[in-house]
Parts: structure tokens; sequence; C-alpha cells
């Protein structure tokens, strides 16, 4: 089975069609250049083809390069890899450039044959850089189909001359949302920006008569044409000098400098700008090979792409039937409840959304009304969208509308006594195999178990706040949990669209557990005199979306405290005291408990925005005169969450490094670069993460103390994903 | 080790470096050769006295480009035996074109040399050469590059200087300059520039404002906010280099800063052999030279570097300098000078510096050197420093003396 064919009409059009069989959206594998470019040789040289349209036989044209090719290469190339991609990228753009070229005279640009794309529907990455290198695009009129370059987003850029063929069509400043944000478009927007050429009903039949009517001029890329000139203009044109600077500062700052990616992509199209259209797609392959040899794009591309799909198409599900949920239950019309029956209901379930008084039941069926309208004045909605959702959900005080549902999250005030007596009224209500979720964020639930009668369907459902925002949904299996209920919620998830992690019953599970010390560490310095500013930027620059001070101001200093007081209770007299807990009661007792008090580490104006750090701080907690390094006060803020990420592994909390990575990332943003804490020791290495260990343990205490694993793996030189990683699972 | 001397030093005047400028419709190569002319006649030199003729000039595209030295040369009366290096070192180009000669008559390469510079900006607009500093991201991104002006308020922001305060100094560097000029201070060394007919066309600095008060600064709108704070945002930039600090204080506009204008200026360095050749007393005896790279970011804090190396080098301290010009391309850069060495401001700039009278990029180096002995000679001093801020985070200084 071949994944191209082509058939030549009477007309002497080509039509090669581009099949995956096994795939519901066309992907590119390496066997799969070898037989378009076959197809290619052969319009080519056939006198009989007058030209061709290469399209595709799905609903759509195709979603891209399959990510695990270049990783693939990259092994098999042994103590080259460096050349074996650049060897790869460089066929890549030698074939590309030949349907571009199409047999043209070299000097007179006459005599080539037309070649046009028509895409039915989405064509991503590769599969719209493709098209990028035929004479003329054709697009279904699909405004669900989606049109771009998305590389940036798993950490590497458009490597097959769409970086070069971007800039050359529009310009350094009008590609670089595609390029720098991976921005996708529907082909009515593409066509606009000048990225597709038509958009029609049927692309196919309008690519056909173009191929029969395009002349020597119509094929003939602007590039290759005498007196060519960028738009924009090329770096040292003015006009392109000032796009340029803007770019390298923008860029700089908005990624805080972390992602090479950006950095590469930049100096691509920098480099190119200055040269003929061959030299700049060598140029562009050195810097996509640079990029794919730093081991910060195989750690995203490994964790944000592969991974991230395995344990969204379930990876870790018991082997349990279809456990789709057809109606949910939704205990609590908070803030977490309100968010969790919106996803639900969106995602086409029903939702019985309980609270104790109507009110605020219906405060909680509002929140889905506000965030449709707010979808429908984006045009991201429909009013009908809209009233189908809002149907879907029963705003009620009735514990017996709960009858017929087959999920329960419950989502009540975090209190034992409160959520067990639920517990044991819901579960008289529902049916027998319904099972019962807890959305708790900080109670073990293994206890809150002990009030149900049906143990084994009683599970965690964690959800981030806010609910329809964050993508990663916290799973916790009690000790009594059951597969099933393992199952239903892994099936939950991928209904509601969100990425799932399954973790073991711990305190705080595992975000909350390793979220936890990077704030309190974060305190703990303010409390010493680092100042704010520092600690906050500090972070930043390690790619983390906020500095521990801000996190704090936005989960607020109460909550801090509570949990303080609880984990105090609970470990006595093991309990580490230190200045985060001074700084934290302090603040509290003056009313500073972060954002929602419009007073905190920042001051907010009225609306909550942040006026700048309060000063006040420094005059009970004085600020150092000389500050600490930088890299001392980031070691600081990463070895906390990355040692609570390698305990959590040796406490069998998490059982799959993957969701350790995945789940920190998404979670808690963080470091996306490092592709989660696994992966940035797999980078920075066991040996050395552990003789930093030992130096921050001498200089700052006990909590940095070099977890066993970590000793044993750094004394035996190895990696986590070397020892723990589906691989190494598979072979053992 | 010989000894170079300064024999002489002249500078056009500085014309507004715009179209209406006094001086706009004079060509680079022209009022290079002005200079040139001058020395050569002041001096009574042959067409054969010096052994090169270095000339610092910054944006070297177009009538500026294409060895700008060799042409003045070519243009001036001078012989077509002396050759002719361009060089740049951005605002130190003048200086060091100066520090070069000064070292090539020590090391004995030659007799004599002319060495200064020329920027005629409103000519030949600044930054119109391009700068991979700016633009390339390997550098750009990875050395935190931001624009000269942001990096003035960083140094602002870093060493704690106001925006009251670098008025004070702009508008006192307004007040020196015009004393100097109605003192007849600069006499020795501002020449006239003519036209082709000998008719005048410059004899005057023409950028200076010598009314200027806190007021009329005070209306003044920061020159660098916006491209810090809104587009594209170089305060992030900034704040991430020097991640403790808060935000960056922009306290630098048009009023404190150096003007921008059309100048030139040459020194004649030359051994003793030379002086008594044409009878000419030596003025000053150029006693060491320095550069540095320092910081790219904050960029302009090279004088404080400069200064330290070239102190130990000579083995002096700061108290044995009788007088200092210290470069005003913006008011942080001196304030920053003045508290890192605790100098009485007294001491600093005494007839005003760029702020008033502006900064021609490529000769500024030579100007001070100039201002520098002149100042010695008139009040009697006998050691004097000067030192410039470079663009790309670089620094340079020279140490006169008079003999």
């Amino acid at each position: 089975m071949t994944d191209f064919t082509m058939n030549v009409g009477d007309d002497g059009v080509a039509i090669i069609t581009w099949d995956v069989a096994d795939k519901s959206m066309n992907v590119l594998r390496v066997s799969a250049f070898a037989e378009l470019d076959a197809c290619i040789d052969e319009v080519l040289s056939n006198d009989a083809i007058k030209g061709a349209v290469i399209t595709s036989g799905k609903d759509s044209f195709a979603g891209g390069m399959d990510l695990n090719v270049l990783g693939s290469i990259r092994e098999e190339a042994g103590d080259e890899p460096a050349q074996a991609l650049f060897d790869f990228t460089m066929n890549g753009h030698n074939f590309l450039r030949k349907i571009e070229r199409a047999g043209m005279d070299p000097k007179t640009n006459k005599g080539g044959k037309p070649i046009a794309s028509a895409l039915p529907g989405t064509a991503l990455g590769i599969g719209l850089e493709l098209p990028l290198a035929t004479h003329r695009i054709f697009a279904a009129d699909n405004p669900k189909a989606k049109i771009g370059l998305p590389e940036i987003m798993v950490g590497i850029f458009p490597g097959m001359g769409g970086t070069t063929r971007f800039v050359r069509k529009m310009g350094a400043m009008g590609a670089s949302p595609f390029l720098l944000q991976g921005k996708l478009v529907d082909p009515k927007k593409a066509k606009m920006a000048g990225i597709i050429d038509e958009v029609v009903d049927d692309p196919v039949a309008a690519a056909r008569e173009w191929v029969l009517s395009a002349t020597d001029k119509d094929i003939l890329k602007p590039w290759d044409a005498k007196g060519y000139k960028m738009p924009g203009g090329e770096p040292y044109h003015p006009a392109g000098f000032m796009t340029f600077v803007g770019a390298n500062a923008m860029v700089n700052g908005n990624t805080w400098g972390v992602y090479p990616a950006a950095k590469a992509l930049l100096s691509a199209v920098y480099e190119g700008a200055m040269v003929p259209f061959d030299t700049a797609l060598k140029i562009e392959a050195r810097w996509f090979v640079n990029v794919l040899m730093n081991p910060s794009s195989s750690a995203m591309i490994q964790s944000l792409f592969i991974n991230k799909e395995a344990l969204e198409k379930g990876a870790n599900r018991p082997d349990v039937p279809d456990q789709r949920v057809k109606k949910v239950g939704v205990l609590g019309a908070g803030m977490m409840g309100a968010g969790i029956a919106l996803v639900s209901a969106k995602a086409g379930m029903d939702v019985v959304l309980i609270d104790t008084n109507q009110d605020a039941a219906d405060r909680g069926k509002a929140y889905s009304e506000t965030f449709m309208d707010k979808g429908i004045k984006r045009k991201k909605a429909t009013p009908e969208q809209k009233e189908a959702m809002l149907a879907k959900i029963n705003a009620t005080t009735d514990l017996n509308a709960l009858s017929d549902v087959d999920l329960i999250i419950e989502a009540v005030f975090e209190d034992p006594g409160v959520k067990a007596e639920m517990t044991k009224k819901v579960e008289a209500i529902i049916p027998e195999d319904a099972i019962f979720a807890s959305n708790t964020s900080t109670l073990p639930i293994t206890g809150l178990a002990q009030a149900s009668v049906r143990r084994e369907q009683f599970i965690g459902i964690h959800f981030f706040s806010p609910v329809e925002k964050m993508m990663l949904v916290e799973i916790i299996k009690g000790n009594e949990t059951g597969p099933r209920a393992v199952a239903k919620a892994l099936d939950y998830v991928r209904q509601i669209k969100k990425t799932p992690i399954v973790v073991n019953d711990e305190r705080f599970f595992y975000a909350n557990r390793c979220i936890i010390p990077y704030i309190n560490e974060g305190v703990m310095m303010a409390g010493e005199g680092v100042a704010p500013q520092l600690l906050d930027h500090a972070a930043q620059l390690l790619g983390f979306p906020v500095g521990p001070i801000q996190l704090v101001d936005e989960t607020s200093l109460d909550l801090g405290a509570k949990i303080a007081k609880a984990t105090m209770e609970a470990m006595g007299d093991a309990y580490p005291k230190s200045v985060a807990d001074d700084v934290t009661f302090w603040m509290v007792d003056e009313g500073r408990l972060g954002r929602k008090a419009k007073a905190g580490f920042f001051n907010y104006d009225e609306a909550g925005k942040r006026l700048g750090y309060w000063k006040g701080f420094g005059d009970k907690f004085p600020q150092l005169d000389e500050q600490p390094e930088l890299t001392e006060v980031q070691h600081r803020l990463i070895f906390p969450q990355v040692l609570e990420a390698v305990r959590a592994l040796e406490a069998n909390v998490l059982e799959d490094i993957r969701e350790g990575d995945v789940g920190a990332i998404l979670g808690w943003g963080f470091m996306p670069w490092s592709g989660g804490p696994f992966s940035w020791l797999d980078i920075v290495g066991a040996p050395w993460a552990a003789e930093q260990c030992d130096k921050l343990t001498e200089k700052f205490g006990e909590r940095f103390t070099c977890p066993p694993l970590l000793r044993e793996m750094a004394a035996k030189n190895q990696t986590f994903y070397g020892r723990f990683g589906p691989a190494a699972k598979t072979a053992a | 080790m010989t000894e170079a001397y300064i024999y002489d030093a002249v500078r056009t005047p500085r014309g507004k470096g715009r179209k209406d400028g006094s001086l706009h419709e004079v060509t680079s190569v022209r009022l290079s050769a002005t200079v040139l002319n001058s020395l050569k006649d002041r001096n009574g030199l042959d067409g054969h006295a010096v052994e090169d003729v270095i000339w610092g000039n910054v944006t070297q595209v177009k009538e500026q480009g294409g060895c700008l030295a060799r042409t003045a040369v070519l243009a001036s009366d001078l012989h077509e035996s002396i050759p002719g290096l361009a060089i740049n070192r951005f605002c130190a180009s003048g200086m060091e074109a100066v520090n070069l000669a000064a070292n090539q008559v020590k090391g004995g390469a030659g007799d004599a040399y002319i060495a200064g510079g020329v920027e005629m900006m409103g000519r030949i607009p600044m930054g119109s050469d391009g700068a991979a500093v700016a633009v390339d991201p390997t550098v750009a991104m990875e050395r935190y590059f931001v624009p000269q002006g942001i990096s003035a308020d960083i140094i602002a922001t870093e060493y704690g200087f106001t925006r009251d305060q670098a008025d004070a100094l702009a508008v006192e560097s307004q007040r020196r300059a015009k004393a100097a000029w109605d003192d007849n201070r600069f006499a020795k060394s501002v020449i006239s520039v003519n036209d082709i007919n000998g008719l005048p066309i410059l004899a005057h600095d023409e950028y200076m404002r010598p009314g200027t008060d806190m007021q009329s600064l005070g209306a003044l709108k920061a020159s660098f906010e916006e491209m810090g704070k809104v587009m594209p945002g170089f305060d992030k930039i900034a704040l991430m280099k020097y991640p403790h600090l808060e935000e960056i204080n922009h306290i630098h506009h048009a009023g404190n800063s150096s003007g921008i204008v059309d100048g030139s200026a040459g020194v004649l360095i030359g051994n003793k052999e030379f002086g008594i050749k044409y009878g000419l007393k030596p003025r000053a005896r150029i006693r060491q030279t320095c550069k540095i790279g320092t910081d790219p970011t904050i960029m302009l804090t090279g004088p404080v570097p400069a200064t330290q190396k070239i102190l130990a080098d000579s083995g002096m301290a700061i108290s044995d300098i009788d007088l200092f010009e210290v470069n005003e391309a913006f008011a942080s850069v001196v304030m920053r000078f003045q508290q890192a060495f605790d100098v009485d401001p007294e001491l600093v700039n005494v007839n005003g510096g760029s702020i008033a009278m502006g900064h021609p990029l490529g000769a500024t180096g030579a100007i001070i050197i100039g201002t520098l002995l002149d100042e010695l000679e008139r009040s009697d001093k006998e050691v004097g420093l000067a030192t410039l801020c470079i663009a790309s985070g670089m620094g340079a200084a020279t140490i006169i003396e008079r003999v």
C-alpha cells in the first residue's frame, strides 16, 4: 500500500492523491517521500502529462510530519546525527525545490510544468510546506480547516522550507505570527494573509482547470524572478532593520530567552533574508538541525507531543470496556463546580449542577452563559450553540435529579465532614454502578472514600483553576479505587479534551506536592531579604509563566497559611519551621492576602491590576544589601519542585514519569522548554543534580537532601527515561 | 621610549545635524579637508610632513565610505604620498585615532601624524551603515541588545540618578558652554568653515540653547519610554539582564542627551624631532592611552573601567588628574563617572560638553582632547584625562600632560 497514488486524466493532468491507509489524517512518513518523488519525476518527464494537482483522499490535506521520524533519524545516525539530519532536511529541500522549479530552464525560467495543490481541509506543518512549494494553492471553502505551521509549539520550527517561503511571501513582519506563535487560520484568512491563493468549492476541479491554462509566468515564484525584493525589506533595508531590531527584542522578551527554537528561527530568517533562495534553504536547514540537536527540542517533542498524546489516548487506561460519560452530576456550583459543568456540557454531556440553594446553582450555570456570550462576541460560537449547551445543564437543589447520572464530580467545600455527608446522601440516590469522584485538591482520597459504600467506585478527579483554561486533570486513585473508576475518569477527561495523569494517593497528590515547596522557597527567600523582583524574574528567566511571589499572590496568602497550619498539625515536631511561615502569617495578619484582597506582595488597583511590589514588605523584612547570584536563586526555585517529583516517583505516587513531566508542564507551567522535571534531570544529568543537592543542603538545609533514587542514579549515571521510560517498561 | 607630543589641535564649529543646519551644505570630505589644511597651514608644514592621517568616522557609508581618510587627504593640500586610515570605534573614533597615532610615534613608526575625525550626522544619518549587533539574533538576543538610550536609562536606574539630577547637569552644560564662548575660551581651536570662494559658512557652535533651564527641560518627554515599555519592549530585555531591577526609570530626553551635529576635529601629533624640524613647541605629551570592553547591555559605563585601567597602567591615582573631559553622551554617563570616582563636578567638562554643543560621533574624541588641552593651558594645570563611553559596551581614555 502506498501513501501517494497518481492518475493521469484524459486532459493530461495528473492527479496525485495522498492517502495514508491506516490514519484518519495524512502524516508524512519517510518512505512516502520517495513515492511522491517518483510521481513528480513521471509528471516532469512524461510528455503526455501537462501538469499535476496534489491533493488528499481525506477530508483534510495533512496533519504534518510524523515527529517520531526525526528522533529515529537522529538515533539511527550513530556518531553523526547532525550530518544525518542535515542530509535528510536538504533532501527534502531539493525535492520540494524540484516541484517548485518544475523542469524550468534555469536561465529563461521557461518550459516548466504547472503543479498545483488542492486542499480539502486542514493543512499543517509539512502538510502546508509541500503545497507552498507548488505553484498555486486551492483550498476548499471549509471554515473548520486549519492552515498553518504549528512547529514552534513543540519546540522546533518549520524546517522544510516553510520558514523561508513564508518570509519570502509575506515579509518578516507578516510571517511572524505564523512562524513565532504557530498561528493557525481558516482558508479564507489564509488567503487574506497570502498563504494560499484561492478558496473554492471544488479545489481539485479548480486546480485542474488552472493547470491546463497556466503559463510560464504563472508558475514562476516571485523569488525566482529577476528583481525580487522581500516584502517589508531585508535586514539592512531601513524599514527591515527596524523590523529585525524589534523582532529580536520582542521574541527575547516574550519567551524570556528560554526557547532555542525561537532564536534559531529568527536566525534562519535573518541570515536567509540576505542571500538567494537556495542558499536561504541551506541556512534554514542548518538552524533546523541545530534545534533538533538541542536537547530541549527533543524533550519538548517527547513531552508536549508524543507523551501528551499517548496519555490522552489512554496509555495508562485499565483494560475495561468503554466508560464514556452520558450524564454527570456536579455537586457544588462554586467556581470549580461551575467550570466543571461548563466543560462537561460543552463536550455534549448532560449535566446536573447541584447546590444547596437555587440562586447559587443558577449562578453556577450563568458562568456557562457568560462563557458562551464571550464566544459569540469573538465569533467562536453561535447563539444556537449557546442555547443547546445551556439546555444540557440542569441547575437545581434537588438531589433526586441525580438518579440517572453515571458520574458524580463533587466540588463542595473543602471539609471532610461536609464531603462525607454529601457522599452518603448522593450515593443513596445515584445508580449503583455510577462512579463518584471528588475534586478535592488537598484531602486524601482514601480518607474521603471512607464515607462511601462503594469504595472501588470512588476516585479523585482534580481540576486546575480556571477549569475551562487549564489543560491538566489529575486523577487520583485511593487505596481501594478500582480499575473501572480509573477508566471512567480517563474516558471523561478524554471527552472534555483535556490531558489526564493518574497518580496514587498521598498528601497533595502530585501537582500541589511540587508547587507548594516552590512557592514556599520563594516566600522564604523574600523573608531572607532577596528582592521580590529578583525572585520573580529568576523564575521567569527559567521559563516559568509566573514567579513565586506573583504566584503566591494569585493563590492567596491565607491559603498558604492554611496549608502551613494543616501540615504543621500533620507533621508535628517533624515540621521544618522556616521564615516562610513568619512571612505568610505576618502577611495574613496585615490583611495582605493577595490579589483577591487587592493587597499582597503587590499593590493592586481597584480592577485587580498589579501596580508594582509593595514597599511595606521591605520595612518588615529588609532587603539584603548584597543580593544573591541569579543562578543560586534559580537553583533554589527549581530543586524543591524537581526533588519533590523524584520523591513522588520513589513513593509510587507517580507510576509513569511521562505523567510527571506532562503534568508539571500543563499543571503549573514547569519550564516547558525542559520537557518537565524528569526530562530536565536527564538533560542536566543525575550526577550534576546530586552534586547540586549536596551544595544546596549544606548551605540551605535538609529540604534539599538528595533523594536516594537520584543518588543511586547519579552513581550509576542513569537517566530517568533510560530507566523508567516507556521503552524500559516494555523491556521489563 | 620616544615621547608623543601634541603640537596642535583644531576643530570646526559644530553645526546642527539637520537639513537646516549651517554645515549641511558641506560634504564630509570637504569638512575633513578643511581641518587637514588648517593644521598644515597653521603649523607651516610641508605636504609630506606626516606619516599618515588617521581619521575616525562612525557611519562609513556613501560619502563617508570608501576610506574617507584617504579621500580627505586627496581633497586637501597634503601630498598624495600621505596615505590615510579610516577607523571606527563608534563614539571614541576620534580619540582612538589620536591614541593610535601617539602609540605609532612612541613605537618609532614615523615622526608625526594627523589624527582626528569627522561626522556629518545631518548628511549621513547615524545607523545608516547597519549594525549586526542590533539585528543578528545570535548577538542581539544572546547579548541582550538594547539601544543606547535604554542603556543610559539603565545606568540611571542601577545607580539611582533622577530626572532632576540629569536635567540639572544639562542646564549646567549649557551654562558652561555659553560662558566658555563668551569668554573666548575656544578661540585657540575653533576654525571657521568657509565656502570654495573663501566666504564664511559657520564660525561658532550653533547647537547650544543658552537659555535652557529646569522648567524648559521638565516639559520634555522621556525619549526612550515608549520603546522601552511598549514597542518593542526593550525594558524587558534590560530586566532579563538585570533581574534585580523592578523596572527601568526613563530619565533621558533630547535636552539631557548629546546633540546630533556636524563637525570635524584634528590633532597634530609628533615626536621631539618633528617639532624641532618645523620649529614647533610641544603643548602636551600623550602620557597614556587605553581602551576596554564592558557589558554591552548597560553599554555606556565604559569610562569607569577605562579610567581605572588607564590610572593603573600609568601608575597614577585619580587625585593626580587636574581636569576631566567625560563625553556627555547622556547625562547619566557623566553622573556615573563622578559617582564612581567621587570627583568634584567643577573639574569635569568645565567648558560644557556634548549635551550643549553636540556630539559629532567620529570627531568628538579628538574634540575633547583639544578642549582639555586648551583648558589645562588656560587654567594653568598640568594633567588631564579625557574619556568616552562607546556603543556595544566599550570605553576609551587618554591622559595628557602639559610640557
